[in-house]
């Protein structure tokens, strides 16, 4: 993900200068110092940690501490046990992220291109909800989706929903939850592709007989796809690993493989699980974004 | 895309010489991981008192845990005047919000034995439970608690995880039973109710609290949860299974059922007595009951961490809130259970009404009912634990 925000766009980079001598040539590996330091302290080196977890003795515990004793049997365990929440997870995630696209692209195109004068503030309004907290906004939702409120009120007397019927504590809310926090990762990026489109290629294809659908097709999706990949990645990625949305407005049946690791590690303190988990998801996200990239051409967002 | 013909250049073969270098480094440092145990023994981690030279406490609590003061929430009356009579200056921090992430707050320094920073920490029993067994608790010096020894209420006394009452001492008490909203529901007497009336349905919650939730259960299912047998247990885990998949129970919380159950989302619920007795004062519709067959008694406990070096002064605060008085005085402020003995007739003066609440002072009645969850091994707790996670979706 990391590699996404700052690699060039441009495909036809200029020729690399001549290689000059002395400090100018260590000078990109100074640069790149920080960086890496930070991500080796905070990232590799927890990630080995994990690993190493995972690996774990699982009858160990904490009073007697855990051994290292490779137990690669750590993996088809936890999978065995929790492969309905894993299934859960990439089932609501893939729902969210189409309901997320349905949304998302209308808006970033209107914001992008149709705009005009309201571009920033409509901007604005797209980020503004970040600037309170993620736990705070999925709470607001536990309140909209109430069975007294007026939303379920409205759903039940036009007959969508029994009279009994509820949203809150259903996969709905889950499903939605999950749109709603994670939206703005699609949109933006999206809206930032979107905004670079030459109108002139729309004239032109309409010049040249296309329908505005085909312009669409041929013109503006492709043009955008960089962004759209982007979005897709930003969206998927976190809204899979989630867990507050299913916890708060969900139910048991609806908990999905976040809840299963955040348990592992601070309820039933079984690490090796709990670090076999994590390393399952990321594998899994893993293997799904490169079959992504590999079919959308990562030559799109690289 | 590279072209697939490849051939062995000389960078190709450093990098991956370095590649498989790096491999192998790396796989020899995990074998070396692993972590050592978090046991601790009174020998082995000896913990220096310097109580005498410094008069200062480092008091970790719960939020909304101590009275303040109407006019100014940062003065604390009890508190204050434990600083002024005694002159040991409290540090009082309300940085407990959960007991399991408490447990990974401090877990790593308790288990290398070192200091955590703090004199006190008030903790639910069976993390207390936990945290003595695992050895990170010091032994407190009973000739100095005398108000302890002489006012804990009895059924608070000997628990299984601390049968000499001289490492956690309750700090404030309650009970987990059942609650409901008589806007929305008619009453509910029992756990059976609960978990089989049809126009309930997906209207009611649990606690995510494998004590409280599996304890209401295992004692409608006519058994002791001070003492049970992994039997006993399974068999009610089956009932709240049944709940779970029939869609009954619509999830398992934490303190957050309270506004569901004000607004009327959620018509029943196994829930805390200090919450629902808060959500009465607000709306009189909203009432606890004690089922028949029996309720959960729980309480957060002081408790001494290894290393605190100021055990005596942390005595001295556990003996002054054990005076009847004071103990009225927070009483007053908390709603929860008081485990002090004599405080009752002290909110006579205060609050006649509160002295009166069986949810603040239980009778003798209510106190048979209640029962305090046994105290488990690591191994019986991990079982437990999981089997439990897994019924609640987790």
């Amino acid at each position: 993900m990391t590699a996404l925000a700052h690699v060039p766009t441009s495909a036809g980079s200029p020729a690399p200068p001549p290689a000059r001598r002395g400090r100018n040539r260590l000078l990109p590996y100074l640069l790149l110092l920080p960086g890496a330091a930070w991500l080796l302290v905070f990232f590799a080196l927890p990630l080995l940690q994990l690993a190493a977890a995972s690996l774990y003795d699982p009858a160990g515990s904490l009073s007697t501490g855990y051994a290292m004793t490779w137990a690669v049997g750590n993996y088809p365990d936890a999978l065995q046990a929790y492969w309905p929440q894993f299934l859960r997870s990439f089932l609501y995630s893939a729902i969210a992220l189409v309901l997320a696209l349905l949304m998302g692209y209308p808006l970033a195109y209107a914001i992008a291109q149709k705009a005009g004068r309201w571009k920033n503030l409509l901007l604005v309004a797209v980020v503004a909800p970040m600037f309170t907290s993620f736990l705070v906004r999925t709470l607001a939702w536990k309140t909209i989706l109430s069975d007294n409120g007026a939303v379920v009120g409205l759903l039940r007397d036009v007959h969508l929903l029994g009279p009994d019927g509820r949203l809150l504590a259903t996969p709905i809310a889950v499903v939605l939850g999950l749109t709603y926090n994670f939206l703005p990762f699609l949109v933006l990026p999206l809206y930032a592709s979107l905004e670079r489109l030459d109108p002139r290629l729309l004239e032109a294809a309409s010049d040249l007989y296309a329908s505005p659908l085909r312009a669409f097709a041929r013109v503006t999706l492709p043009l955008s796809m960089p962004g759209l990949i982007a979005g897709t990645l930003l969206f998927f990625i976190p809204a899979t690993g989630d867990y507050i949305n299913a916890e708060l407005l969900g139910t048991p049946n609806e908990y999905m493989i976040g809840n299963v690791i955040d348990s592992a590690f601070l309820v039933r303190l079984d690490y090796p699980q709990g670090a076999a988990l994590s390393f399952l998801l990321m594998a899994a996200i893993l293997v799904i974004v490169f079959a992504y990239l590999r079919r959308a051409g990562t030559e799109e967002v690289l | 895309m590279r072209s697939p013909l490849r051939t062995l250049t000389r960078r190709g073969l450093l990098t991956g010489t370095l590649g498989s270098a790096a491999l192998l480094a790396t796989a020899g440092t995990l074998a070396g991981c692993g972590t050592k145990g978090a046991q601790q023994t009174e020998a082995g981690c000896k913990s220096d008192d310097v109580s005498a030279t410094e008069k200062k406490l480092a008091f970790s609590n719960w939020p909304q845990y101590m009275d303040t003061d109407e006019k100014d929430e940062s003065k604390r009356p009890t508190l204050d005047a434990f600083i002024a009579s005694t002159g040991i200056q409290v540090t009082y921090t309300e940085d407990v919000n959960d007991n399991n992430e408490f447990f990974g707050k401090v877990q790593n320094q308790l288990a290398g034995c070192q200091s955590t920073g703090r004199d006190i920490m008030v903790l639910t029993d069976w993390m207390a439970a936990r945290m003595i067994r695992l050895g990170w608790v010091q032994k407190l010096d009973k000739s100095k608690i005398g108000n302890v020894e002489a006012n804990l209420l009895p059924s608070l006394r000997g628990r299984s995880f601390d049968t000499g009452t001289e490492m956690a001492i309750p700090w404030q008490s309650g009970l987990a039973g059942l609650a409901y909203n008589a806007k929305v529901t008619k009453e509910i007497r029992t756990v059976d109710e609960l978990l089989t009336r049809p126009d309930l349905k997906g209207k009611v919650t649990a606690l995510s609290e494998m004590r409280d939730t599996m304890g209401l259960l295992i004692q409608a299912g006519g058994h002791d949860p001070a003492n049970f047998t992994p039997a006993q247990f399974d068999d009610a885990l089956n009932k709240l299974k049944k709940a779970v998949d029939s869609k009954q129970i619509r999830r398992f919380t934490g303190n957050d059922y309270a506004p569901d159950l004000a607004k009327g989302d959620i018509a029943a619920c196994i829930g805390w007595s200090g919450d629902v007795i808060q959500l009465g004062f607000e709306d009189s519709k909203i009432k606890f009951v004690v089922p028949e067959s029996g309720v959960m008694l729980w309480s957060d406990n002081m408790l001494v961490p290894n290393k605190a070096t100021h055990k005596a002064n942390a005595e001295a605060l556990m003996n002054y809130y054990y005076d009847p008085a004071v103990a009225a005085k927070l009483a007053a402020y908390v709603n929860y259970i008081c485990p002090v003995q004599g405080a009752q007739a002290e909110m006579e003066k205060i609050d006649p009404d509160l002295a009166k609440n069986p949810l603040i002072f239980p009778d003798d009645a209510m106190l048979a009912k209640s029962k305090v969850f046994m105290a488990l091994d690591e191994q019986r707790e991990k079982e437990y634990e999981t089997k439990f996670q897994q019924v609640i979706g987790a």
